[in-house]
């Protein structure tokens, strides 16, 4: 049996310790360092590798899983107890240790008759389990944990109640003329109004789209796609811009209209405008959906009882869409709570949560137990709202809407409601493609709003290809982050996937014990806020048993445990429209689980699956929350270039650079959909409905 | 094929599957023997389909175990039983063709491309596919559909092939073609089937064996004559051929036959285990003669309703001095009869049963 001579391999030929170091290390297997190296302790580790051995020979299933079971248990006990101390962190031996061990255990289980004798099956829950508990569950309860420490490690709960409470997170001075309020009321005001807000001017947006004969629809479906191609923090700069000290905006009124020049733009007012600008086409996608969820022939019936089209829209459009605002709401409130990039860029003295658990950590104070602190305040707004919103949208966001289309027009919109409309789109449409103007010519011009002769400056210092003794190479100061960016992304895009749809498939297909638990688990990396997990990756995995930091692995990982969540939906999307019995078919055709995933199922998902590969790209790519905390010098991605530049005023470089990324996320999508097309899928029958779009954004 | 064996093909020795609460099937002991079309009967909710799912593989029984051809299978997955299934949605997978999907079972199975595709193209050609190989399913009818899941169900040569309800996505005319070709096809290859249906005559007309289901137990178990002549309890007599069910009393036991009265006429028929005391009497509405006239025996009657049906007429007859209304098909459709007519009610006793009056198990 190959994965028991995988558990032996483990002890016996991989080396034990650092990941890094690889095969050709200083370290040896956990044989050798036993008999070697003084490390004793490691033969504990013996015992259910011969248990397996035994128990695998002679197919005997409660001793099987009994070993898989221990030797998981006692990885953990030896891993922890001895952490620190005197081993250094675990390797590759460990990791195979691990899942060989779990894979033995999925033996045992199964050959006992559990996901009806599947192994397969039973390994992939406890292997998405296991790494969710691992790189979600466990560093998350670090950051609680160490909230609740001292600086020198001690328990102490004074200190905590302390800092929970302290002026600098609650306090109201701003409402009795003091100059700032707490960052959590500052967090929740702001969230509040981006949600309220957003929520009105995606509103506009979708009426205009769903309700009127507006010309160019096409328009609203691309600024639709702009939040999943854009930097979060891009938005920001370009609001600096137009409409900072001397951006182009302030640099005309103050010419032609002597409006002094002020910094108006940094702080609430303008952080309030960014995230606004970056959240509204994502509550317009939901409404959109929302909207043409309501059946036109309610429309049509109530027009026939003598409703005009304002009552129309009063009595039966908007109580059936109320739902699908106040869902629209709490995603631009998760949204706005979870935002780094912008407040980093134009908040100035303004701080919310996400940034004051970075400045926490980078700033002078060092201070890790008060960002701890600070997390646990963000996870609880925004856990507090993902719950909420779980609750209220509940399993209806699974069901997508029948395709059946119902014949009949949309009731035409109250005229003064359309003006209304009207009197929000048109000038936003307007001031989002100034936003984009200014990123694709910003870097092109010496000073934008000062002095707009063009420029080749800011995009050769960034990307120049020199030309010297050895021939061509790469001189600008961008390739580095930019290759590592690409890498990092294209490693994370399959694996997200992949642990996306193989998910969805255990949650939609199997029944087993805890499957509410699982379900909950793997949606919660979706609630925190990538700050949060910037900062628990940190406390985490900074020192063994499991050393990651200052590695690309972690980067992948955190990209790859952040953005499974969209995989799973769109999986579960997908998977309840395709008949059950498929798969059913398959196995008893004799084709084990994992063939019928392979062959069966991901051929039908191939939407689900684009749609997640996709996303996986795209977002590690223009992310920033949590990797700007797990950079390093050899290993530094753009968007934290980016945003470091722009930290120092250099923003003719943080524009360019922005341009060329967003250039880049295009062009993959326009590959993406060339190759991959809709060739294959058009091809069939079956109900092949687009995965709803809204839960992409709702990211 | 398998050789014979001693054992029987499919065993469950009680076995029983809860959904959580719901006890799907409850202690279920049932053999199987090679070669025979057995049929699951029973009105929608009693378990035929958990019990199919349960022989191959897809459930996992809550207690008991399954046995196939001798070797114990209750924990293999579907994927390690030598079983296939005809789903009633036929379940073809829709990004493969014909061909593909037929020659699917054999590539998992390890074949070689050329000899899978060469079966598959032979069994198709069995089925009535011939040609069709290149055809995606979303482009077949019902029924090629149908014949195409079949196909790649037995050209893996499975010990047991299952099929849930084969008919009921199929038009009212083809269906009676469908079940005919099954039964040949499971003649002719000497398979053993397994075949879940709710509609008596479908089972009538296909098995060699019937086991009726009712509430996750079986309530019988025999050839199609059994159940149709010696029903168990009044639930089979009722559910397979419509008997009407009138309350008589044993009056006395001897040897075979029983002494009973029904109403006021005393009558001889076969105890079937029964005591004496209250019972009921399955009688069929083709064992019931009604004719006008005024002889009187030995049962008099007035028609409640008539319904010409072309072939037939099927009355409604109050019996008066039994105190029951009995429904009657009546071949003769020259002589009808009015309602409220008050006729003779004669009764086949040849081919009436009698049942416990009360359904205990
Ligand atoms: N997956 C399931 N979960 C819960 N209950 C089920 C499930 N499958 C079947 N049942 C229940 O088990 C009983 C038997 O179902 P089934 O075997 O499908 O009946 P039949 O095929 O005879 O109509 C029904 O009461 C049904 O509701
Ligand atoms: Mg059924």
């Amino acid at each position: 049996m190959p994965w028991v001579i995988g558990f032996w391999a483990s002890l016996v030929v991989v080396p034990w310790y650092g990941l890094e170091a690889g095969l050709s290390s200083q370290s040896w297997p956990a044989a050798a360092e036993a008999a070697w190296h003084g490390r004793s302790w490691l033969l504990v580790l013996l015992p259910p590798v011969l248990l397996a051995s035994l128990a695998g020979g002679l197919r005997w299933p409660r001793l099987m899983a009994l070993a898989g079971v221990s030797g998981l248990l006692l990885l953990a006990l030896e891993a922890w107890l001895i952490a620190g101390k005197s081993q250094p962190p675990l390797g590759w031996g460990a990791l195979v240790y691990a899942s060989c061990a779990l894979v033995v255990a999925a033996y045992g289980l199964a050959w006992q008759g559990w996901c009806r004798g599947d192994v397969f099956i039973v390994a992939a829950i406890g292997a998405v389990c296991a790494s969710t508990l691992v790189f979600v569950g466990y560093p998350v309860s670090c950051v609680l944990i160490s909230a609740f420490r001292d600086n020198a490690g001690h328990l102490d709960f004074g200190l905590f109640a302390a800092k929970i409470t302290d002026r600098s997170i609650w306090g109201l001075d701003c409402l009795t003329g003091g100059r700032n309020c707490g960052v959590a009321w500052n967090s929740l005001a702001l969230a509040c109004i981006v949600g309220v807000l957003s929520t009105l001017i995606g509103l506009a947006f979708a009426l205009i789209a769903a309700r009127t004969h507006f010309p160019a629809k096409r328009l609203l479906r691309l600024m639709s796609i702009l939040p999943v191609i854009t930097p979060p923090f891009v938005i920001g700069m370009s609001l600096i811009l137009l409409f900072g000290r001397s951006g182009m905006v302030t640099a005309w009124l103050n010419h032609w209209l002597d409006i002094p020049r002020s910094r108006w733009i940094y702080g609430m007012t303008g952080l309030t405008l960014a995230q606004l600008l970056a959240f509204t086409p994502i509550a317009f996608l939901v409404l959109l959906g929302v909207l043409q969820g309501v059946s036109p022939s309610m429309e049509e019936a109530s027009q026939t009882l003598r409703s005009g089209r304002w009552r129309t829209f009063t009595k039966v459009t908007w109580p059936l869409i109320r739902p699908g605002l106040a869902n629209a709401f709490l995603i631009g409130f998760i949204e706005s709570l979870a935002d780094f990039g912008n407040p980093v860029m134009i908040g100035g003295n303004f701080r919310v949560l996400s940034t004051a658990v970075y400045f926490a950590v980078v700033g002078a104070a060092q201070d890790q137990g008060g960002a701890a602190v600070l997390s646990i305040v963000l996870l609880a707004f925004s856990l507090t709202a993902f719950v909420l919103q779980r609750a209220w949208v509940g399993r209806r966001s699974y069901v997508t809407v029948s395709g059946k289309g119902d014949s009949g027009q949309p009731g035409a919109l109250p005229r003064s409601l359309h003006v209304v409309c009207l009197g929000v789109v048109l000038p936003w449409i307007v001031l989002t493609a100034s936003i984009y103007g200014i990123i694709l010519v910003g870097g092109f011009v010496k000073a934008i709003g000062s002095d707009n002769t063009p420029t080749w400056e800011y995009f050769l210092t960034a990307f120049a290809i020199g030309h010297g003794d050895h021939g061509f190479f790469l001189a600008g100061s961008a390739w580095n982050s930019l290759f590592t960016t690409l890498k990092v992304a294209l490693i994370a895009m399959p694996l997200t996937a992949g642990l996306g749809i193989l998910t969805a498939y255990l949650l939609s297909r199997q029944r087993f014990a805890g499957r509410g638990v699982f379900e909950f688990l793997t949606m919660l990396s979706f609630a925190i806020p990538g700050t949060v997990i910037g900062i628990s990756y940190i406390l985490a995995f900074n020192t063994a048993p499991i050393e990651l930091t200052g590695t690309g692995l972690i980067m992948v990982i955190a990209f790859v445990f952040r953005n499974m969540p969209v995989g799973i939906r769109a999986g579960i999307a997908n998977l309840s429209q395709v008949d059950k019995s498929l798969d059913e078919a398959s196995l008893t055709l004799g084709a084990r689980s994992a063939a019928t995933l392979r062959r069966v199922i991901l051929p039908i998902l191939r939407p689900a699956v684009v749609t997640a590969m996709v996303y996986a790209f795209v977002r590690a790519i223009t992310s920033v929350s949590a990797v700007i905390f797990l950079v390093s010098g050899e290993y530094n991605l753009a968007t934290v270039y980016i945003v470091g530049r722009a930290e120092f005023g250099e923003y003719g470089l943080a524009i360019v650079y922005s341009a060329v990324l967003i250039v880049i996320i295009v062009s993959a999508l326009l590959a993406i959909q060339l190759l991959v097309g809709e060739r294959r899928i058009g091809r069939r029958e079956i109900a092949q409905k687009r995965v709803p779009t809204p839960e992409l954004a709702q990211a | 094929m398998t050789l014979p064996s001693d054992h029987p093909r499919v065993q469950f020795r009680t076995v029983g599957k809860s959904y959580g609460e719901v006890a799907a099937v409850r202690n279920i002991s049932l053999d199987i023997a090679a070669g025979t079309l057995v049929t699951l009967l029973g009105p929608s909710g009693c378990g035929k389909t958990s019990t199919l799912r349960l022989i191959a593989g897809l459930e996992h029984p809550t207690s008991g175990r399954i046995l196939i051809d001798g070797q114990d299978v209750t924990h293999l997955s579907a994927a390690e039983r030598d079983v296939s299934m005809v789903f009633q949605s036929y379940a073809l997978f829709p990004h493969m063709n014909v061909l593909e999907n037929t020659a699917y079972g054999l590539l998992a199975s390890g074949m070689k491309r050329r000899e899978a595709e060469e079966s598959a193209v032979a069994k198709l050609k069995a089925v009535g596919l011939a040609g069709f190989e290149r055809r995606l399913p979303s482009e077949l009818s019902g029924g090629q559909q149908q014949r195409v899941a079949v196909a790649r169900a037995i050209v893996l040569e499975p010990k047991v092939l299952l099929f849930d309800e084969p008919l009921s996505n199929l038009d009212a005319k083809l269906r009676r073609q469908v079940r005919d070709d099954i039964r040949a096809l499971q003649q002719n290859l000497g398979l053993t089937v397994v075949y879940v249906t709710h509609d008596q005559d479908e089972a009538l007309a296909v098995s060699d064996r019937i086991v009726v289901m009712q509430g996750g137990f079986i309530v019988q178990d025999g050839t199609p004559r059994d159940l149709y002549e010696r029903p168990a309890n009044r639930f089979i007599a009722d559910f397979i051929g419509n008997a009407n069910l009138i309350p008589v009393q044993v009056m006395a036991c001897d040897g075979d036959l029983a002494t009973i009265t029904l109403g006021t006429v005393r009558m001889q028929v076969p105890h079937r285990g029964l005591s004496p005391g209250p019972a009921l009497m399955a009688i069929r509405p083709h064992a019931v003669r009604v004719a006008a006239g005024k002889t009187g025996v030995p049962f008099r009657g007035r028609v409640c309703k008539a319904a010409y049906l072309g072939g037939h007429i099927e009355y409604v007859v109050a019996i008066e001095t039994v105190g029951a209304e009995v429904f009657v098909i009546d071949g003769n459709v020259h002589a009808p009869l009015a309602v409220g007519e008050v006729v003779d009610v004669s009764i086949l006793v040849a081919d009436t049963a009698l049942v416990p009056a009360s359904d205990e198990k």
